[in-house]
């Protein structure tokens, strides 16, 4: 059996490196301003999407992903990964979503795409750590959804077996097929670039990108289709202007703040022996220890 | 907008209890019920809840909704998600608390989607007050802020629902105060007809097999932590840390960089991600202190930093700060508390 598949991803800021210029003075945050990374979690998700596919010849793969126009980096990395294709959907108008206008705008580009058996995404993105897109997709679509996979066991007669993993435990649950399965971290791991495909995709180039290169650069891509990534706006999918972007948005970021904690005199010292036995006897006559 | 309507917590059952993150939610919603002149309502979903509001009242609660099926436990999304969105149509809360739990979590998204109303994950701090909307200039009184480090902890980020109902946050366990409200307080049951909630059809996720254990790892209650950030550099490393955590009698916890690292297992993330704790003594070796690390540990009693770096971020809120190598001063720990204890 064919399927197929779409794995929901995301390009998302390196959180682990960033000052207060990453945002912008309406609280949402500055994209633009830094380095980006392909969203852990949607490469565990990417990683079973590639199995199903191992495991059923013929089956398609696609990436689709909501951002910026340099969203196409993570189309080619899963490509050159395994992925078939990707969409990247992009437009100004989309700006500034919350969780709900996201997943909106994204289950129109689901439904734009048409003919679909599972899809896959991360449980959660490093930005927002919210892990509300997935189900929120599923319930526009009006699917079931499996969130905090870990493993698709099976998939037939119109089924998916999953093992969820769980702060108390493991569930292993059968939702009928269409359905959203968002994937855990605790997943497999995604396999390496294939350097057959990097070599094959690697002047894959979605419409904006195109636009830059050189007249003879262009006329390739025209020739090969296959080097050909998808960029559809909020119009093509067809999106209530009112409710993607800002507008769409239910929640609002009020205020933003970096974070100082009040700072306490701490006592200092060195890796000195006498002063960690006196610390230690300290702790013990105070009862905090002991 | 005038809201008169009520608060209402969504309550995790399992075993014959509810959980301690929908009791902290409850302690939190009273409060807030109160400021606001609302009542606190709570909804538990699911099998044998016989008494279950028992457990509820000394929380404050006024309303208690029961919603029985056996097939509505164990717990699967379409079917706890068909009850609130259909009760929610009817009641109108305008505040629905949750538990940031794997349930809370799938659950509350899936709400949100349906009634169109905002929802929030993660909150660390809930508070009423008033917004103006900045472009409109249109004003709202007594709105729930729902505030929550951002973007990997670096920034706080207060969130608020102007316009949509009910207002919806999720809460992670820990991080609010659980306290009796009042242990002789009585509310009213409202038992609900499962059939006008739920429908059949709801029922399309089929649970196969299920192997519920309780983490034995119990970072949340211990007096004493012993954690370990990226800085430990190994997973052998952290042995140290379990050694000096059982001569103490503690336990041990992780920052996020230390689990992604794989130095340890996930069960034992302390931050905004993780647990929250308030042991009387958190001894911090090899954590920088990013904030979503500092949200989850800031209200222990007494903080001492180990780290090579004497400018990390974690020594401004600590008690005592140890600059040197984690590997020469834990064992110099061990040394000097077996030594020294009777």
């Amino acid at each position: 059996m064919s399927l197929n598949i779409i794995v929901l991803a995301k390009q998302v800021p390196d959180t682990r490196n960033v000052g207060k210029d990453a945002m912008k003075e309406d609280g949402t945050i500055n994209r633009a301003a830094l380095p980006a990374i392909f969203n852990p979690e949607d490469l565990n998700a990417l990683e079973q999407a590639l199995r199903l596919k191992d495991a059923n010849p013929g089956s398609t793969v696609t990436l689709l992903t909501m951002g910026l126009p340099r969203a196409s980096e993570i189309i080619r990395e899963a490509i050159f990964r395994g992925a078939d294709g990707g969409i990247v959907l992009t437009d100004r108008a989309l700006g500034g979503a919350d969780t709900l206008a996201t997943s909106y705008s994204l289950a129109q580009a689901v439904k734009k795409f048409g003919n679909y058996d599972i899809i896959l995404g991360g449980r959660q993105a490093i930005d927002g750590d919210t892990a509300q897109v997935g189900p929120q997709i599923a319930e526009k679509l009006g699917i079931p959804q499996v969130t905090y996979a870990e493993e698709i066991l099976d998939l037939s007669n119109g089924t998916v077996t999953v093992k969820r993993r769980l702060e108390s435990g493991v569930e292993t649950v059968k939702a009928p097929l269409p359905c959203v399965v968002t994937v855990n971290g605790s997943a497999a791991e995604c396999r390496p670039r294939n350097a057959k495909r990097l070599m094959r995709y690697k002047r894959a180039v979605s419409p904006s990108e195109k636009a830059k290169l050189s007249e003879s650069e262009q006329a390739f891509v025209d020739a090969h289709p296959y080097l050909q990534l998808q960029e559809w706006s909020a119009a093509y999918v067809d999106a209530d202007p009112e409710q993607i972007g800002l507008p769409g948005s239910p929640t609002k970021v009020k205020a933003i703040e970096n974070v100082v904690f009040t700072a306490k005199e701490s006592r200092r010292m060195d890796n000195n022996d006498e002063q960690i036995e006196e610390l230690i006897k300290e702790l013990i006559a105070n009862h905090t220890i002991g | 907008m005038a809201d008169n309507n009520n608060l209402i917590v969504y309550c995790e059952f399992d075993e014959g209890k509810i959980a301690d993150v929908s009791l902290e939610l409850l302690t939190k919603g009273r409060q807030l019920a109160s400021e606001l002149g609302v009542k606190l309502e709570a909804i538990v979903i699911g099998d044998k809840l016989d008494g279950v509001e028992e457990q509820l009242f000394p929380y404050g609660v006024d309303t208690v909704y029961k919603v029985e099926d056996k097939r509505l436990y164990p717990y699967t999304s379409n079917p706890h998600a068909a009850v609130l969105i259909n009760l929610f149509k009817e009641i109108k809360p305008q505040i629905c608390l949750m538990g940031a739990t794997c349930i809370g979590r799938d659950l509350g998204p899936r709400v949100s989607s349906c009634l169109h109303s905002g929802l929030t994950a993660d909150c660390t701090a809930l508070e009423i007050g008033d917004h103006k909307d900045p472009k409109t200039g249109k004003e709202y009184q007594n709105l729930l802020y729902q505030i929550r480090p951002a973007f990997g902890g670096n920034i706080v980020a207060t969130i608020v629902n102007p316009d949509c109902r009910p207002q919806m946050a999720t809460v992670r366990e820990g991080v609010m105060k659980k306290e009796v409200f009042d242990p002789a307080y009585k509310g009213e049951v409202i038992n609900l007809d499962p059939k006008k909630y739920v429908s059949d059809t709801d029922f399309v996720v089929e649970i196969i097999d299920r192997h519920i254990e309780k983490s034995k790892i119990n970072i949340k209650n211990s007096p004493i932590i012993v954690a370990g950030g990226y800085g430990v550099g190994s997973k052998e490393n952290f042995q140290l840390l379990h050694e000096l955590a059982a001569t103490l009698g503690g336990e041990v916890g992780a920052s996020r960089a230390a689990v992604d690292a794989g130095f340890t297992e996930h069960d034992r993330q302390i931050g905004q991600t993780g647990v929250t704790v308030r042991p009387k003594l958190y001894i911090a070796c090899g954590i920088s202190g990013q904030i979503q690390h500092i949200a989850g540990m800031q209200e222990s009693s007494i903080i001492i930093s180990i780290n090579n770096d004497p400018n990390a971020p974690i020594n401004t809120i600590a008690d005592y700060v140890i600059t040197g190598d984690m590997e020469e001063v834990v064992p110099k720990l061990i040394k000097y508390y077996k030594k020294n204890s009777k």
